[in-house]
């Protein structure tokens, strides 16, 4: 080989890098877009309008048990925190946040049913409980509109750096990571769908597909499931600290809970 | 937990065309899906709704299978008088709803 053609095969594979580095970028933070500006000027304006919002059936609801006194405490949400719309103002959009007595970060369910359990002494209730849905629903509700801001510290950080894993692995029978549909190839279509770039404003939310409220970790597992990888049970510490890490990449885009989507 | 939610103006002028929002928290199963075991889901549907506007009735719809859980029906009427708009639910296995509303027309 001569010196020449070393350079240019050495400038080929150095070409080839850049491009590769470049498919597997993350989004620029002002290129990000919910996936609200993809959806039907119809499903936006089911959402936008809280007489037409389906979710806002959950949210009532979760009023309702916010207030109801439960478990052997005989105590309400209300009765420790007040009135939601100040005390859980941005509460959602801080989550899932670092738990000191689990040592790990929980998500928004999780942290209610600590408190179930913990200063209710009641039943925790399950994942994709109509209660548990309301309740979230409500919680996060009360952050609507206020930039998505996750607290990086020295304690989270690995959990973060897990999830940023998750993110980019290649997983299942397809071989596909969230990463190469959703940093990729975003407002491409897959089947009949445009590809969000999977920023997790408006959970938990309502999903046309799903004729109800479902929270993210749902709409984690249908993924999963569509790239055919083992699907971790709700609540699992990996699918958490993919949560974390979606939360953190959607840092500063608005809570849009209870959102629409098709 | 059912309910439903209607939204409407507070007060109208007499005469004008106001616009009516209705949503109910109904998982309307069609009747013709199956269980993992083959076994057919009975139907759940709410079956008809209507809106009753003093008394005299402004609107009615009968629902079917194949339409989507927790409808959204949305409609018009003519502001003619103060007073209480009825919404009624009523579907399979006893299922009634009733919210009231009122209205001032000036």
């Amino acid at each position: 080989m001569s010196l020449r053609t070393g350079v240019r095969s050495l400038a080929w594979v150095a070409a080839c890098a850049l491009l590769a580095n470049a498919w597997a970028a993350e989004i620029p933070l002002g290129e990000r877009r919910s996936g609200y500006d993809l959806m039907s000027r119809e499903t936006r304006a089911m959402q936008d309008e809280d007489a037409t919002n389906p979710g806002m059936l959950w949210v009532l609801d979760g009023e309702a048990l916010w207030n109801r006194k439960a478990g052997a405490a005989e105590r309400a949400c209300a009765d420790c925190h007040g009135d939601a719309r100040a005390s859980m103002k941005g509460v959602a959009a801080s989550y899932p946040a670092f738990d000191s007595s689990r040592a790990r970060p929980v998500s928004l369910e999780q942290r209610i049913n600590l408190c179930r359990t913990g200063r209710q002494k009641a039943a925790p209730l399950a994942y994709e409980s109509k209660e548990l849905l309301a309740l979230s629903a409500y919680v996060a509700r009360q952050s609507r509109g206020l930039p998505i801001s996750i607290l990086i510290d020295a304690r989270s950080k690995p959990f973060l750096e897990a999830g940023r894993e998750a993110f980019h692995r290649r997983q299942g029978q397809l071989n596909l990571a969230c990463a190469q549909c959703h940093d990729d190839n975003w407002g491409k279509r897959l089947a009949g769908s445009v590809i969000p770039q999977a920023h997790p404003t408006g959970y938990p939310l309502y999903r046309l597909e799903w004729q109800g409220l479902g929270s993210l970790q749902r709409r984690l597992r249908n993924c999963l499931t569509g790239i055919r990888a083992q699907v971790p049970d709700f609540g699992a510490a990996e699918l958490v600290d993919l949560e974390l890490f979606l939360m953190w990449r959607a840092r500063g885009m608005k809570i849009e809970t209870p959102a629409v989507r098709p | 937990m059912a309910r439903a939610v209607v939204t409407l103006p507070a007060q109208a002028k007499r005469g004008e065309i106001i616009e009516i929002k209705t949503l109910a928290a109904h998982p309307m199963e069609t009747g013709f899906r199956r269980t993992q075991l083959g076994e057919l889901i009975p139907r759940d549907i709410i079956r008809r709704f209507t809106c009753t506007y003093n008394g005299t009735e402004v609107y009615r719809v009968d629902l079917h299978p194949a339409m989507s859980a927790n409808p959204l029906i949305a409609f018009t009427t003519v502001a003619t008088e103060s007073g209480a708009l009825s919404f009624q639910w009523v579907g399979d296995n006893g299922y009634t709803v009733t919210e009231i509303a009122s209205i001032r027309v000036e």
